[in-house]
């Protein structure tokens, strides 16, 4: 599944205008702690957190990650956008909890593989 | 690309605004030597992890790199406030980091294991009050795993 087939079906909030949302997503991860997804989130997963803050945008990119959802309308900071759109690091927002998110991308077929 | 290459990137304590950037940078590198994907995966985690290390207790260090067609070595010495007990510092989910920083997302213990894990070699020397010096090697031979 393409990245905008997936805003579209869970009305993501893109905040990266120009980011490459033609990327393929081959798979999801759920977590905060960013060594557990360092560790364990598989390469063109799209990544569902609360963390707002930049060092996100490290971790997706060392780790070919599709995209990352802020869940629960967590704002990102500001100096997430402008690593993220340096780095080319899609970012979106939900105004779903972190649970109702990865339920629905599970349902889309999205597996942690 | 063959022959030695080596290199360092120097890591500024607390600069979270470029914390990454070196394990991005050697990424980048092994990708351009065209070191097999899931190596350059091995080695990105661990690089990542001694990096944060360096940002998050240590005042300043640098990460040194070594790639030759067998393996690849990287070195990353602070000057931070040193491990007292290394067996502990390894355990998955002990960490000594302050709130905010687990707040982030790090300080969550997995730091070493993560790096222990994804090295074939992994070598720590620390003394308190002067800081501490983590070494890796992935193979790059087939024999390496």
């Amino acid at each position: 599944m393409k990245l905008f087939e997936l805003v579209e079906s869970l009305s993501l909030d893109v905040k990266t205008p120009g980011a490459d949302l033609t990327r393929e997503v081959t798979g999801g991860y759920v977590s905060d702690l960013l060594s557990d997804v360092i560790g364990h989130a598989p390469e063109g997963a799209v990544w569902v957190t609360l963390q707002a803050h930049l060092n996100i945008v490290a971790v997706a990119s060392l780790k070919g990650l599709a995209g990352i959802i802020l869940a629960n309308n967590r704002v990102p900071e500001e100096g997430t956008l402008k690593k993220a759109s340096e780095m080319n690091v899609p970012v979106m927002t939900s105004g779903l909890p972190a649970f109702e998110l990865v339920g629905r991308l599970y349902a889309l077929g999205l597996r942690c593989r | 690309m063959t022959g030695n290459s080596d290199g360092v990137f120097f890591l500024t304590g607390k600069d979270f605004a470029n914390a990454g950037s070196a394990s991005s940078n050697l990424k980048g590198i092994l990708e351009k030597r065209g070191i097999p994907a899931e190596i350059i995966r091995r080695a990105s985690i661990a690089a990542f992890e001694a990096e944060m290390n360096v940002i998050i207790y240590a005042v300043a260090g640098m990460m040194h790199y070594t790639i030759t067609p067998e393996t690849i070595k990287v070195v990353l010495q602070d000057m931070g406030p040193g491990i007292p007990d290394i067996g502990l510092a390894m355990q998955e989910g002990y960490s000594t980091a302050p709130d905010y920083i687990r707040e982030m997302g790090f300080g969550s213990g997995m730091g070493l294991p993560n790096i222990k894990r994804n090295a074939d070699k992994l070598t720590i020397n620390s003394v308190v009050g002067e800081g501490t010096t983590v070494e890796f090697v992935i193979s790059l031979e087939r024999s390496g795993r």
